[in-house]
């Protein structure tokens, strides 16, 4: 009896699933689907369910590839911004989070009271001063300007502070016997520790910033800075007739981070659940 | 132990400065010194990125700024803000937090414990699904959704509307339509998100927990209250506060339906009534007020939030 019970669970739990992640990846087939139709008709028309299999063309794909050089200078800075944030955010923030989590210093408390209180002030009330600030010391229109608020993360501070809490402090205290440097025990010792919530940290802050809209939206004033957020943003209005740009463009934007996550993903996972046992 | 070149090498060269010139270095190496010198980034992107734009817009908000020409007016750009659009644009993102916070954090956990279950097979692909759309950017993200839920009979959610028989409906340009777009475009980006940490947060659950709660004879909902959720509690501040936080800071998911200005501001938000006035217009004092405004709702919402979670209690048991 428990048994049948049990299957008959198994089976509404899954089914549930499967259309729960239909739902999820509905709107990405669409788009990828979408992309090899004519792009005129798709403004008009919208994404359907029902079109002309007959209109299937690579013609946006071919337009974007030869004629769309300004997509591929977006795509560049896009690049160059992000590594740059992933790289300084992760150095950074570990640091700062690693030290909040394991030291016992005058105005700790303090300082994660602030990190805290960082988190709660949302970037944009800020952002008119930055903004103001970007203009007087003539840095609008650089990558600095653009990735400047990510640098260091308070997000990032605290997870890796969170993280680091379930760290052994032994370790660190038989490392100073060994002669080992405060400096020493954390880039040897600790940062490697710290490793699964670095991954997931570099996905969460490449992603910050391969998808920050609003602030590079104020910096940037050329189109050959523009970051792919803004620069397709400029190609979304009633009135335009880049939608080839837009459509395949949108694509390729998603595709190489879907790609990467499915290859990373089990990393990214197991890492999170591993620092929590191992700690 | 990881051996890896780099840090060996700046492991060396610590502690060559410690052992052969003691006297000027060798305070940095102090248990005292250290931290401070690991939390120096922080402390020099707050006084940068924090403290003095708090300052900065505290001081414009009570000015006239204009190119070249700064004035004080007083409590003037104060007195401007209660105006109904103001009230609505509050009203529009206090909807939207409420909806996406209970969305956001209610459907996660039950996805992540199930995810968790052996009820369900294929896990990796169902966590994998559930998170791409969190890939998406918002700019990808809003395209897609507007062709989707496109005015036309032809769009997929009117051809979905159609088909249970009720009339094609104009997304964007009814109230109630408008918050529907901007919650679902949310919840469809960040649901896979949430889910992640409430699965890594289930995985620090002790096993031995159920197996004790199975020889006292708990049935599966008093070991979801009573084992579960307990050990999902930090997780769960954590996913709320952010998700309070993010909803009020909500511009793009407006954004990318409606640019700057919806019809009868049905998208409009506090900072998309901050973007109109302090850049559009150019009126940066007025932004700036809405801005500190905005600032001390978020601040009392949260603290309430924390109190009322008991996020500020000791949390080494």
């Amino acid at each position: 009896m428990k048994k049948k019970k049990n299957k008959a669970l198994k089976w509404i739990v899954n089914l549930s699933f499967v259309f729960i992640s239909f739902i999820a990846l509905f709107p990405v087939f669409g788009l990828i689907v979408s992309s090899f139709r004519p792009s005129s008709d798709l403004m008009r028309s919208g994404m359907s369910l029902t079109f002309d299999l007959g209109d299937l063309s690579l013609s946006n794909y071919i337009f974007i590839f030869t004629q769309a050089d300004s997509y591929w200078q977006w795509y560049a800075n896009s690049l160059i911004v992000s590594s740059l944030v992933i790289f300084l955010s992760l150095f950074f923030s570990s640091m700062v989070g690693y030290a909040l989590a394991l030291y016992d210093f005058k105005g700790k408390n303090f300082i994660f009271t602030l990190v805290l209180f960082i988190i709660m002030v949302p970037f944009e009330i800020l952002m008119l001063p930055l903004y103001k600030l970007m203009i007087t010391l003539q840095l609008i229109d650089t990558y600095f300007a653009v990735m400047l608020p990510l640098i260091v993360a308070p997000i990032a501070v605290f997870f890796f502070r969170q993280y680091a809490l379930g760290l052994p402090k032994e370790l660190m205290d038989a490392a100073r016997m060994d002669g080992t440097t405060e400096y020493g025990i954390f880039f040897k010792i600790m940062m490697p520790l710290m490793l699964p919530s670095f991954a997931a940290m570099a996905i969460l802050q490449g992603l910050n910033s391969w998808n920050n809209f609003l602030w590079p939206l104020l910096v940037l004033r050329s189109d050959s800075m523009f970051t792919l957020p803004v620069g397709l943003a400029t190609l979304l209005t009633p009135y335009g007739n880049n939608y080839d740009v837009l459509i395949a463009g949108s694509v390729m934007t998603i595709l190489p981070i879907v790609v990467l996550f499915i290859y990373f993903q089990r990393f990214f996972i197991s890492g999170l659940a591993v620092g929590g046992v191992k700690g | 132990m990881v051996n890896d070149p780099i840090t060996n090498k700046l492991e060396e060269a610590s502690s060559d400065r410690v052992y052969k010139k003691p006297s000027k270095l060798a305070f940095l190496n102090s248990k005292k010194v250290a931290p401070y010198v690991f939390i120096s980034p922080f402390i020099i992107s707050f006084l940068i990125l924090t403290l003095y734009p708090t300052i900065q817009a505290f001081i414009m908000s009570f000015q006239r700024v204009l190119p070249g020409n700064v004035e004080f007016i007083g409590l003037s750009n104060y007195e401007r803000i209660f105006n109904p659009t103001f009230f609505l644009a509050l009203k529009n993102t206090t909807l939207y937090v409420i909806f996406t916070v209970v969305i956001l954090v209610v459907i996660p956990i039950l996805l992540a414990v199930f995810l968790d279950s052996k009820l369900v097979r294929f896990k990796t692909i169902f966590r994998a699904s559930l998170f791409i759309p969190s890939l998406t950017s918002i700019i990808v993200a809003g395209t897609i959704f507007r062709m989707m839920f496109g005015e036309s009979d032809t769009a997929v959610a009117n051809q979905v509307v159609t088909f249970f028989g009720l009339e094609a409906i104009d997304w964007r340009y009814n109230s109630w339509s408008a918050m529907f777009l901007m919650v679902t475009l949310a919840s469809w980006r960040w649901m896979g998100v949430n889910v992640l940490y409430f699965l890594a947060a289930l995985q620090s659950v002790p096993k031995e927990l159920y197996e004790s709660a199975d020889i006292d004879g708990a049935n599966v909902f008093k070991k979801f209250r009573y084992v579960t959720l307990p050990f999902l509690k930090p997780i769960t501040i954590f996913v709320v506060t952010i998700s309070i936080i993010n909803g009020f800071r909500m511009f793009e998911e407006s954004f990318v339906f409606w640019e700057t200005s919806s019809p009868g501001n049905i998208g409009l938000s506090v900072i998309g009534y901050i973007y109109q006035e302090g850049i559009q217009q150019n009126d940066m004092g007025f932004g700036a007020a809405i801005g500190i405004v905005l600032m001390l709702i978020i601040f009392a919402v949260s603290f309430i939030q924390l109190i009322l979670t008991g996020a500020f209690k000791r949390s080494d048991e």
